[in-house]
């Protein structure tokens, strides 16, 4: 699903700065991944790689089948309908319902009115917000933002999902809650790449772990947990 | 596009006008304002144009024949005159049609021409007129050295004053169409710059699912539309009024002020105004959103 061969970021500025260096990874379709590691290590340019918000220096990333150093400008839109996006700050449109901030998403990649209406409410269902489609998000506690974020992550069906730390601004009941929802929809099949600091997250969730340290994997790990790298 | 998406941009596009509505009255207010001076600066530049040409073609040669002349002779020059390259046209006044009228003047009662002791002191006239007020002076010199002309009057020095003034006008009245309409452009762009700017999170979120390029752009094409057309269509109805209201007391009060009434130009410039204010909203959002479309 997602391959990285000898990947390493630069970020040109007065003063060099070397984001990753020589990333070789792969994540198979399926999968539940976390990526730790201290901030700076370089993890949310790992997923900002993904979803082509940028391009990498040097070195060879295939996503879906497709080389994204290869994909032309006007290709990009249609990689990023197959990948979902849950960020930290939830990154809702404040003057839009929860509704509207779901279907939004199908708008935006023109999926018939018709299906919109069908499809927004049953993952508002799923999420467990059915019952507050027409609130504007600020009347939201900051686990039910989240939970309309992950609605908007899915809406469209997305073959990857990636959370860059979905749990940051949570209290734990809540970080929970996202965390069994998104378990829940990487069951239908969905990858799932979380970008975290939360221990003790990882450690209950036994899943596969990415540890990276100053922009170069560390450690690799099935059923991993986090522990801190020298 | 789909035409659901169709759908979707034109109810983007009046939900963002009707939210950010401090936004869109201060654009469309912009919008009327810089299109009403402009509209005005160019209305009066042709009104300058019309005083200029309404006096420019009110201007003819007079030319005198040698009073010694004899009328064949006189007739005969009619065809040299005219073959000098800009005349229009040339009118031959005989010595006798020339008294008439100015004895007319004189009053009916008066016998002018007994008392000048039956002698008719004026020459035979040719008035001519050119086809263009800059070739007066050129067409003066040419006929002076044709033979049996004793005098050509046009004005000399009045003439070439009132010439340069009018070509003095019209440069400068382009050169402030020019300078209001960049101003107005300028203006209006930043204006629609800042309702864009204000929805920069809007247009990141709609990159990152997945939206194309000109899905996200065509609600800020019509809210720039939109927002450009209603202004423009305020400033031309606003200047239709005033310019009504001007026309007719300009034309009680100081009746002898030619103004340009000319209703075909006039829709012309309204409809200039509203291409130009719809153009400006539309490519002023389009400028702006291209920096958040980078993502």
């Amino acid at each position: 699903m997602i391959k990285m061969v000898n990947v390493s970021k630069v970020y040109q500025g007065e003063v060099k700065v070397r984001a990753l260096s020589h990333i070789n990874l792969q994540i198979d379709r399926g999968e539940f991944v976390f990526i730790v590691g201290p901030s700076g290590a370089g993890k949310s340019t790992l997923t900002r790689l993904i979803i082509r918000e940028e391009l990498p220096t040097s070195g060879q990333i295939i996503v879906g089948g497709r080389s994204l150093p290869r994909l032309k400008e006007r290709e990009v839109p249609l990689l990023r309908r197959k990948i979902g996006f849950i960020f930290q700050d939830f990154r809702l449109l404040m003057e839009r319902t929860v509704y509207e901030n779901v279907a939004f998403a199908m708008e935006a990649i023109e999926i018939p009115r018709s299906t919109v209406r069908e499809r927004v409410p049953a993952v508002l269902e799923m999420v467990g917000l059915k019952d507050k489609m027409s609130m504007y998000p600020h009347e939201l506690s900051g686990g039910q933002q989240q939970r309309v974020c992950i609605a908007r992550a899915v809406v469209n069906d997305p073959l990857i999902i990636i959370a860059d730390e979905p749990t940051g601004n949570l209290d734990p009941d809540n970080s929970w809650d996202i965390m069994r929802i998104l378990a829940a929809i990487n069951k239908r099949g969905t990858t799932i790449i979380t970008a975290t600091h939360d221990r003790e997250m990882v450690d209950k969730m036994k899943r596969r772990v990415i540890a990276l340290s100053d922009g170069e994997i560390v450690r690799d790990e099935e059923r991993g947990t986090y522990r801190n790298e020298a | 596009m789909k035409l659901s998406s169709i759908g979707y941009s034109l109810r983007d596009a009046f939900r963002s006008l009707w939210r950010n509505k401090f936004m869109t009255l201060a654009s469309v207010a912009t919008v009327a304002i810089s299109m009403v001076i402009l509209g005005a600066a160019w209305i009066l530049v042709l009104n300058t144009e019309y005083l200029a040409s309404t006096m420019e073609s009110e201007l003819e040669i007079n030319v005198y024949l040698e009073k010694e002349l004899t009328r064949d002779k006189a007739l005969e020059m009619k065809d040299k005159i005219q073959k000098i390259s800009g005349v229009e046209e040339a009118f031959f006044v005989p010595k006798e049609e020339g008294l008439e009228a100015m004895e007319e003047r004189f009053g009916e009662d008066s016998d002018l021409l007994q008392s000048l002791g039956g002698v008719n002191p004026l020459p035979d006239v040719y008035r001519i007129k050119s086809h263009d007020a800059d070739f007066v002076p050129q067409i003066a010199s040419e006929l002076a050295v044709l033979e049996g002309i004793e005098t050509v009057r046009y004005g000399q020095g009045f003439v070439e004053k009132l010439l340069s003034l009018t070509d003095w006008l019209r440069t400068v009245g382009l050169g402030v169409i020019f300078a209001v309409g960049l101003a107005a452009i300028f203006l209006i762009a930043t204006t629609i710059r800042l309702t864009v700017f204000a929805r920069r999170r809007e247009v990141t979120i709609m990159k990152l699912v997945g939206a194309t390029n000109w899905y996200i752009r065509w609600p800020f094409f019509l809210e720039g539309m939109i927002i450009g057309f209603s202004g423009a269509f305020l400033a031309v109805m606003s200047i239709y009024f005033i310019y009504d209201q001007l026309v007719q007391n300009i034309s009680v009060m100081v009746s002898f002020v030619p103004i340009m009434t000319d209703q075909e130009v006039l829709y012309n410039i309204y409809k200039n105004l509203l291409l130009m204010g719809t153009g400006i909203g539309a490519l002023g959002s389009a400028v702006s959103l291209h920096r958040f479309l980078k993502v």
